[in-house]
């Protein structure tokens, strides 16, 4: 049995808006962070539904590329958090206010 | 040969260029000896292209060079060109070779000066601005000279800023220069209108046979004539003249003797074909020269400063130049502006000499008796105020008869000119054995001031040495016909003037001999009388002069205080107009200009404090508004 097309793309847009939601709404840096690698992910289904479909490969090269991509992502994303709990003593983005005007 | 015309400008450009900017890395000396070298070279090539011209006929002599494209604006295109022919060839060697004598001494005269390369450079630009506005083939190089004169006479009237009234002097030169040249750019840009070019011989060439009426040439000719006024020191913009007198010496006798003031003869002589046209410009020439020069040699004859004598000697001998222009004898008057230059340039340095001897002292009650101490000083300066007073053989004598023969000649009622000229040229034979009795002879007041005088060193004298020969033989290339020359000098020139229809140089060519020789007698009688009188009064009995000012009383006041124009002017002009821009200083500079640039920063100040509201810090603010952008786009695409 194949899996259509659409239900692929349906479920990788259902997860891309949990990313976006995520992202937008919770307050924990980590949750945040972890909305955004879901983003990716569900971008990454995308790709590889895609070339599944129109039996190209370079979808999936994609995919490696994203994947290697996050990875080192994650490595700056997580010093990031680290070095403002370190300084802020917090992970609450909404606190982190160092921007405003 | 037209290629080694841009060599005479070139040279006092790297003259200026050098001292300028490596000055400091010079020694006075070199700095000086680069200075005069630059001024050698202009002069070397002026002359070898003069002999060149010599042997060529009359109807040949001409050169011109066109450097590059200057100024090309739609079907304008200035250039920058020279022309090299009689008149600026004359002018370029009075300027070159009196503009070296100059430089020379003036290794002498500021030696020891904290700015003399300052000094040097701005001298040299000098020169090579006012090579430029005699050889320019164009008016508006002209001009541009013209402005280049200017800013270096504001440049050395206020050599010495430090002290505010000569800054003040220089300022006062610049801005009374500033109202004639307005009139001299609108004469500019009506030429342009009606003829579409700028250039000298173009426009000499179109305007006899154009259908343009005779109001349009009278009025172009006057603004010009007030760019003349301005910077040639006439009424009513004389006023300038004495205070430049603030600058270091050499300068005065280079640019406020010899070569500046002369440019406004210069222009009319240069558009000669022009004011041939406006006859009523001419006779307003004629006028104000004359007047100019009774008026000013009035006032000579009271001053004590001896700078300021000459300045004024100065003024009354450029209006003798603007009579004969005015009359139509335009090489009469370009041959008083050549002698001019050679004795007022001896008489200014002389003075310098005297100065120098003396410590600066200018006051001519502190001189007196200075023969012995100052003994080439005292013979080349009685050369000069010989040659300036007319005494016949010298060059002053050819010259001014030559105008004053030419003024009476003048019908239509002109012959007034020539009475007033004589009176005149007996005052300057007065006033300046005055100068001369009152410095080197009398009472040698100079002793009570604790003064020790000595002689200037040789680099000052021979300048003075040479410019005295030139004042005595610089008359004999224009011998009138009366005394059995050919009067050379106006033959040279004929060919660039025009020939101011029946007066002037036609009835110079056709003297009736024994009429001018009989003016000469008067006129050379008149100058006697003037100098026995100043004899009389300032040798034989000095205390006749204080009874000669008592008496006159009212007459030696009015002539003491130069007959308080500077004070009228200052009460009409200079009151009103500063209360004017105080006016406006306080209501339209504070009240609306301040009011809308404040208030237009005001109002930026408040719209972003109102903006920068939505910089909250948040970063999922951010987010936020990124998405609603991308969502915008997409709904964009998708409608497109």
């Amino acid at each position: 049995m194949v899996v259509p097309l659409y239900h692929i793309l349906a479920f990788a847009g259902l997860l891309f808006t949990i990313g976006v939601v995520g992202v937008l709404f919770r307050r924990n840096a980590i949750i945040v962070f972890m909305s955004v690698e879901i983003m990716l992910n569900a971008v990454n289904l995308a790709f590889v539904a895609f070339s599944r479909y129109h039996g190209n490969v370079n979808g999936q090269v994609f995919v490696f590329f994203i994947m290697t991509l996050a990875a080192a992502e994650v490595a700056v994303g997580l010093a990031i958090i680290v070095s403002l709990f370190r300084n802020l003593r917090t992970s609450d983005i909404s606190e982190i206010r160092l921007m405003k005007h | 040969m037209a290629e080694t015309l841009y060599l005479i400008t070139l040279f006092p450009l790297l003259g200026f260029l050098i001292n300028g900017l490596a000055g400091r890395w010079l020694s006075e000396k070199q700095s000086g000896y680069i200075a005069s070298l630059a001024v050698l070279g202009s002069f070397l090539v002026s002359a070898q292209l003069l002999l060149a011209f010599l042997a060529l006929p009359a109807e040949e002599r001409l050169l011109t060079q066109t450097l590059f494209s200057w100024i090309p604006v739609g079907d304008l295109n200035i250039q920058v060109g020279y022309r090299f022919d009689p008149l600026s060839a004359v002018m370029a060697l009075v300027v070159s070779g009196v503009g070296l004598l100059i430089h020379i001494y003036s290794i002498g005269y500021m030696q020891g000066d904290p700015g003399v390369r300052r000094y040097f450079s701005f001298l040299n630009l000098f020169t090579f601005m006012m090579l430029n506005l005699v050889l320019a083939d164009n008016l508006v190089l002209m001009f541009l000279g013209w402005e280049g004169v200017g800013l270096c006479s504001y440049l050395l009237i206020g050599f010495w800023f430090e002290d505010e009234a000569k800054a003040r002097a220089g300022m006062k030169a610049f801005i009374v220069n500033r109202i004639g040249d307005a009139g001299f750019i609108v004469a500019l840009i009506l030429l342009y209108h009606q003829f579409g070019t700028l250039s000298i011989s173009e426009i000499a060439q179109a305007a006899p046979g154009a259908q343009i009426g005779r109001g349009f040439f009278t009025a172009t000719t006057l603004l010009m004539f007030l760019g003349a006024v301005g910077k040639s020191a006439q009424i009513p913009l004389y006023v300038w003249l004495p205070d430049a007198m603030a600058g270091p010496t050499p300068v005065s006798a280079l640019i406020h003797a010899a070569t500046m003031v002369t440019a406004g003869v210069y222009l009319i002589a240069r558009n000669s074909v022009l004011f041939s046209l406006a006859p009523a410009t001419m006779s307003i020439v004629a006028v104000i020269g004359i007047i100019t020069a009774f008026f000013a040699a009035t006032i000579a004859i009271t001053q004590n400063d001896i700078k300021k004598v000459l300045a004024y000697s100065t003024i009354s001998q450029l209006g003798y130049m603007f009579t004969a222009v005015g009359v139509g004898a335009f090489s009469a008057g370009i041959f008083h502006l050549m002698t001019h230059a050679f004795f007022k340039g001896l008489l200014f340095l002389g003075a310098g000499s005297v100065i120098h001897g003396l410590k600066g002292e200018q006051d001519l009650r502190s001189m007196g008796g200075l023969k012995e101490q100052l003994p080439t000083t005292h013979w080349t300066m009685l050369v000069g105020v010989m040659a300036i007073a007319g005494i016949p053989g010298l060059s002053g004598f050819f010259s001014k008869d030559e105008i004053l023969w030419a003024a009476f000649s003048r019908h239509e009622g002109f012959s007034w000119l020539w009475l007033a000229g004589i009176v005149t040229a007996g005052i300057t034979a007065f006033y300046m054995f005055r100068l001369f009795f009152r410095t080197f002879y009398g009472k040698a007041a100079w002793q009570e001031a604790g003064y020790q005088p000595h002689e200037s060193p040789s680099v000052m004298t021979i300048p003075l040495v040479l410019l005295a020969f030139l004042s005595i033989l610089g008359g004999y290339v224009g011998i009138p016909a009366a005394l059995g020359g050919v009067n050379q000098f106006h033959h040279f020139l004929e060919p660039v003037l025009a020939v101011y229809p029946g007066v002037g140089a036609a009835a110079v060519q056709h003297p009736s001999q024994g009429l001018e020789l009989l003016l000469m007698g008067v006129s050379t009688v008149v100058v006697l009388g003037g100098i026995y009188y100043a004899y009389r009064v300032y040798v034989q009995q000095p205390t006749l002069a204080d009874d000669l000012a008592q008496r006159m009383g009212l007459l030696h006041r009015l002539s003491f205080n130069k007959y308080f124009v500077d004070e009228a002017y200052h009460l009409l002009i200079v009151r009103p107009f500063q209360a004017l821009a105080e006016g406006l200083w306080k209501w339209f500079d504070i009240q609306v200009v301040d009011g809308a640039v404040n208030g237009s920063g005001h109002a930026i100040a408040r719209i972003s404090g109102a903006i920068r509201r939505i910089q909250s810090g948040l970063i999922q603010h951010y987010a936020s508004i990124i998405l609603l952008g991308v969502i915008f786009i997409l709904i964009y695409l998708y409608i497109d």
